[in-house]
């Protein structure tokens, strides 16, 4: 298997990205995937922006897709992160995985999101409706309990 | 030695990065955290709660008491907030 992965400022297209996987081997029955999107905080944010490590956010990915490829039984995965100013709706991320059957896709996908959430090096910061920068958003204690899951 | 910093660890030391001659004695990723967190206030104020900051050797995450023979890079940030 190899995989997709990407870190761009660019927009991606999910539809395409999603028949790539499918069409990507005869095998596969499922397609599995989650989108992340920019939210407003409630009309609150004008936007966030995405700082990352470039070099360590490929190379950090790239381990998490590898480990992902060494518990499940993928036969493809496609990682897209953006980086940037990303204004409400745009989308942040997608995480895809190909499988034979749903339960590998399904599972591999979660895995891949929860593990990129604390180890892809990437840092958001508020931009604020009507002008000026909020703050670095915090790291979720939600985030660092759904990896432990996966031990 | 390459030092590279990251988000709110890189706006309160004031600079994205920086090179440095390693001193005697600063062997491990947290000593070389108490070295600079001596040379200013804004490394102070980085560093200032040890628990929060996170390091990576050559790209690749590592706990403090990593030693830093052979490293030609060295990161320092916040705790990731992606996806």
């Amino acid at each position: 298997m190899t995989p997709v992965l990407s870190v761009q400022r660019e927009d991606f297209d999910v539809a395409a990205e999603l028949d790539a996987l499918a069409v990507s081997a005869g095998d596969v029955g499922a397609v599995a995937s989650f989108v992340g999107l920019c939210r407003s905080e409630g009309g609150r944010l004008a936007g966030l922006e995405l700082e990352h490590y470039p070099g360590m956010a490929e190379a950090e990915i790239e381990r998490v897709v590898a480990e992902a490829a060494s518990r499940f039984d993928l036969l493809g995965a496609t990682v897209i992160h953006r980086f940037g100013l990303l204004q409400p709706g745009e989308r942040i991320v997608l995480v895809a995985t190909a499988a034979g059957h749903r339960g590998a896709a399904l599972e591999a996908t979660t895995f891949i999101m929860d593990f990129l959430k604390t180890r892809a090096p990437f840092w958001k910061r508020e931009h604020l409706q009507g002008g000026g920068l909020g703050p670095w958003v915090e790291a979720s204690t939600t985030d660092a309990l759904a990896e432990r899951r996966w031990e | 030695m390459k030092i590279v910093y990251f988000s709110w660890v890189r706006e309160r030391v004031g600079r994205p990065g920086e090179e440095v001659e390693l001193p005697e004695g600063v062997a491990t990723v947290q000593d070389l955290i108490g070295w600079l967190s001596a040379r200013g206030e804004g490394y102070a104020d980085a560093f200032a709660n040890r628990g929060v900051v996170r390091a990576a050797l050559d790209r690749r995450h590592v706990p403090p008491d990593s030693p830093l023979a052979g490293a030609r890079e060295v990161a320092f940030f916040p705790p990731m907030t992606g996806g």
